[in-house]
């Protein structure tokens, strides 16, 4: 979803705010009274994508629910920095069960809410990467299957961070992890492996799917606000950089996520139903390899030795992506 | 307290743990220098005041421009503009429109009567500034707003100078020019027209300070073989015997000697008197040529023809020699012995202007080399207490070099005589179109300012650019990007994963919480105007 051009043109509504348009043409994050769901003090690494991306949803979701919001987190980095027994960041009814149990624990509670009537309870289980798309895959799709009443976020930092960055099955093709190691003919993670969780969920056919980059603040909050209107299962895949786990510069995080967008690597769109209705169109486009020369992860690609045939490779990925998800907004 | 089954800890917020000692570097607010303040021959501080007015504060940006010039209205019609051709914006899409913007709020406040008030306490020192030009005038305006009273002296019956003996009407119309030195006047600046200064030592007797900016209206010669018939004129003379209406017949056919601003001038004024044909003739290529390029381009489109490398070499009557030339590999035109005949009726010769230095009479302790007069850098010649600037000293001869040197002046004058020292700035490195993050700023293209068709517009002498109006100088003061300076858009705000920046309120900027802040530099890498950067930490 596109949100509409401001008539004012400094920034347009690309930046977070614009001292020159009412308040309600802000973005959510530009309220001095924003409500912080993930509050300073949490013991994320320094310019964590994930932190951000969290507080920018629940913030959103916050604010579509007038607070009224239950939060079920999957074990992983973001329950670990953000509440070591007993101290928690979280500024909101939180949860915390086990790893691969979030989506069954948020259908709980859903039915629990509904059990007892109130409704106007709404609630989100959220995870990373691991604990979606591997490890309580089996209970996502069980809450997609049976269309709980629950948005499901999974922030995709591409590896298993917080146990040392192992690789996942949404690790992109070559990039080094600590168990895919940069070295023999193909280094790095395989291609041909791996799975999109999106596309998997549109498959369920649930009322809403939507990808989201922690780069594009307008869309990822209409996206939130999107999905709150909607009752059911519903699923929203962000995307959040790891400077630990990538390699990064940690004051790169958002320039990291922007490429990711502008190269064609994540695409940005909505599904309903399970129809692909709305990818948010590519501005400036780059070449795969802006992406990939930021990060530690893809050192291997460039030297000792440049390789072109595997930087071609992921540069194919992204061309389908363009093309699959209309990103250069051709009719 | 009674506790659950197996807890033995309340709960506590994150806050009590202060993330910001595992910092080694932290982010900084910080006002670097705009590329088109730092080009600005008047210093003015461009991106300040077109902040201001992105909002409508028309008035408040005004006050704003004026502290460094108080000639907006004259600035956005005779300025060339510097500042554009530095603007970071120039390399997104289009520099934005400074000097239309300039000249939108110079003349909303002409409209709006918008008066300078008088300084609110007198300095006790007096004043004398000789030549109501661009420097004087700009001069005896900072002076005054310092406390000091001033008085300028002209030998001619109108203030102005070159802005009114020089530049033809239609590019500055007179009751801009008026209104603008009217409100110097207002301020209790004494004119004293039609006084010509026999001798500045003189004056020191009564004056506790002299600045000197007579300009340069002698106009330079060149020998050119001439018959008795041969009507041969000066671009200065001509230009001013417009202004005092009393314009010379110049005939059909009219040749321009020279390549600068004056002959580009001359010649679209020679054009409005009723010339069918003015050639301008110039003896190198046009990237050559002195004149400014927008003066090229609008005398081409009236239809004045320019002869590139071409001098002339005599004049019998009506019939005109011009020998070609062509450039070395030095780039300095040579003959090459062809030569052309043209028709003139007559030729007027605008090879540039020399200080007439006989108008400070016994001056012969002041400091004269190669034709201009010697100052240091407190624009103070040889003679202590007599400062001079303007076309007079060694400079670019433009309106706003002048008006740059009148304030320098100014400021040290103040100095010199209150018995300190005025230190400038000192001189910071522009910001550049890499420092910028150029993703957040929206695709705009610059709004023109509307020009009359070219065949009307030589028909008379009526005023040739036509201003924006509110709605497209808005537009065009929001191009801006603010380089090097926070426009408050949030960003930096929005980007921390600690939240550890908090926004004070419209106007009062941002805060970095330490307690919190873990130095990633995210908001410094997003930040799109360069506005904060990293420093260590102690």
């Amino acid at each position: 979803m596109t949100p509409t051009p401001l008539k004012f043109y400094q920034i347009g509504s690309f930046a977070v705010g614009n001292r020159l348009v009412t308040a309600d043409e802000r973005s959510n994050q530009s309220d001095p009274e924003r409500t912080n769901a993930l509050t300073s003090g949490h013991r994320a690494c320094q310019g964590c994508g994930e932190a951000l991306g969290a507080r920018y949803a629940l913030d959103m979701a916050m604010r579509a629910t007038n607070d009224q919001i239950i939060a079920v987190n999957a074990t992983g980095c973001l329950e670990v920095f953000s509440t070591p027994y007993p101290e928690s960041s979280w500024r909101i009814a939180w949860l915390h069960s086990l790893f691969g149990n979030a989506p069954a624990v948020a259908s709980g509670v859903a039915a629990a809410l509904r059990a007892k009537g109130k409704t106007d309870i709404r609630v989100v289980g959220q995870g990373g990467d691991g604990a979606s798309v591997d490890i309580g895959f089996g209970a996502l799709s069980g809450m997609f299957e049976r269309n709980d009443d629950v948005l499901y976020i999974c922030y995709d930092n591409e590896a298993y961070m917080n146990t040392g960055v192992q690789r996942s099955g949404a690790t992109p093709p070559a990039a080094r992890t600590a168990t895919t190691q940069a070295v023999g003919e193909t280094p790095g993670n395989v291609f041909g492996q791996g799975k999109f969780l999106p596309r998997i969920a549109m498959a369920h056919e649930i009322p809403y799917v939507a990808t989201a980059s922690i780069s594009d603040l307008r869309d990822l909050e209409a996206k939130v606000l999107r999905a709150m209107e909607f009752r059911g299962a519903r699923y929203l895949h962000i995307f959040v950089p790891c400077p630990l786990g990538w390699g990064s510069a940690s004051c790169d995080t958002i320039k990291i996520a922007r490429l990711a967008t502008q190269s064609g690597l994540f695409p940005l769109f909505e599904a309903v139903n399970g129809e692909l209705i709305t990818s948010t169109p590519i501005r400036k486009k780059v070449q795969v390899e802006e992406y990939l020369k930021l990060q530690g992860r893809y050192a291997h690609l460039f030297s000792p030795t440049r390789r072109d045939d595997v930087i071609a490779n992921l540069q194919r990925i992204a061309d389908r992506n363009i093309d699959r998800y209309n990103l250069m907004g051709a009719e | 307290m009674e506790r659950p089954f197996a807890i033995t800890l309340g709960v506590g917020s994150s806050l009590a743990n202060h993330t910001g000692s595992w910092r080694v570097e932290h982010p900084e607010y910080v006002h670097r220098m705009p590329p088109c303040n730092a080009a600005c021959p008047a210093g003015e501080n461009i991106q300040n005041w077109l902040y201001i007015a992105e909002d409508g504060s028309y008035e408040p940006a005004w006050q704003e421009l004026i502290k460094e010039n108080p000639f907006p209205a004259i600035m956005g019609r005779v300025c060339y503009h510097p500042c554009e051709n530095v603007c970071n914006r120039g390399e997104l899409d289009e520099a934005v429109g400074i000097n239309s913007i300039e000249r939108f709020l110079g003349d909303y406040a002409i409209e709006h009567g918008w008066r300078i008030p008088g300084p609110t306490s007198e300095s006790g020192f007096k004043v004398l500034v000789v030549g109501a030009g661009p420097a004087g005038l700009s001069a005896a305006y900072h002076l005054r707003r310092s406390g000091h009273a001033v008085v300028i002296k002209d030998a001619t019956h109108a203030p102005g100078g070159m802005m009114r003996y020089g530049i033809p009407k239609y590019r500055l119309p007179r009751e801009i020019l008026d209104a603008e030195i009217d409100r110097i006047a207002g301020m209790g600046v004494q004119f004293q027209l039609n006084t010509r200064v026999e001798d500045v030592h003189d004056e020191m007797d009564s004056f506790d300070a002299v600045f000197l900016a007579i300009g340069a209206q002698l106009s330079k010669r060149a020998y050119i073989p001439a018959g008795e018939s041969a009507k041969i004129l000066d671009a200065i003379s001509v230009l001013s015997d417009v202004e005092n209406g009393t314009p010379p017949s110049l005939g059909r056919r009219v040749v321009i000697y020279g390549g600068g601003n004056t002959a580009m001038d001359v010649a679209r004024t020679a054009k409005r008197l009723g010339a069918d044909e003015a050639i301008i003739v110039y003896r190198r290529t046009r990237d050559k040529a002195p004149a400014n390029d927008v003066e090229v381009t609008e005398a081409l489109e009236e239809g004045i023809l320019i002869k590139w490398l071409s001098t002339v070499s005599n004049m019998d009557g009506e019939k005109l020699t011009v020998e070609k030339m062509e450039l070395d590999e030095r780039g300095f035109p040579q003959p090459t012995g062809e030569f052309e005949d043209l028709e003139a009726d007559s030729l007027i010769l605008a090879l540039g202007q020399e200080v007439d230095f006989s108008l400070l009479g016994n001056s012969a302790d002041l400091d004269v080399t190669n034709g201009t007069i010697a100052v240091d850098r407190a624009m103070m010649t040889s003679h202590p207490g007599i400062f001079a600037g303007g076309d007079m000293v060694f400079a670019d001869r433009t309106v706003t070099t002048s008006i740059g040197h009148g304030k320098k002046a100014a400021r040290n004058i103040d100095a010199w005589l209150r018995g300190s020292d005025f230190k400038s700035s000192e001189e910071k490195v522009p910001v550049t179109i890499d420092e910028l993050n150029t993703w957040y700023y929206t695709d705009a293209p610059h709004v023109i300012s509307e020009k009359l068709e070219a065949a009307r517009r030589v028909q008379d002498f009526s005023e040739i650019v036509k201003g924006l109006d509110e709605s497209t100088a808005l537009y065009e003061a929001r191009r801006c990007m603010s380089c090097g300076n926070c426009f408050e858009c949030d960003n930096c705000f929005g980007v921390c994963p600690d939240n550890a920046i908090k926004r004070l309120g419209p106007g009062l900027g941002y805060e970095i919480d330490l307690d919190y802040c873990k130095g990633c530099g995210i908001c410094v890498s997003e930040c799109p105007a360069s506005a904060l950067q990293m420093f260590p930490d102690a």
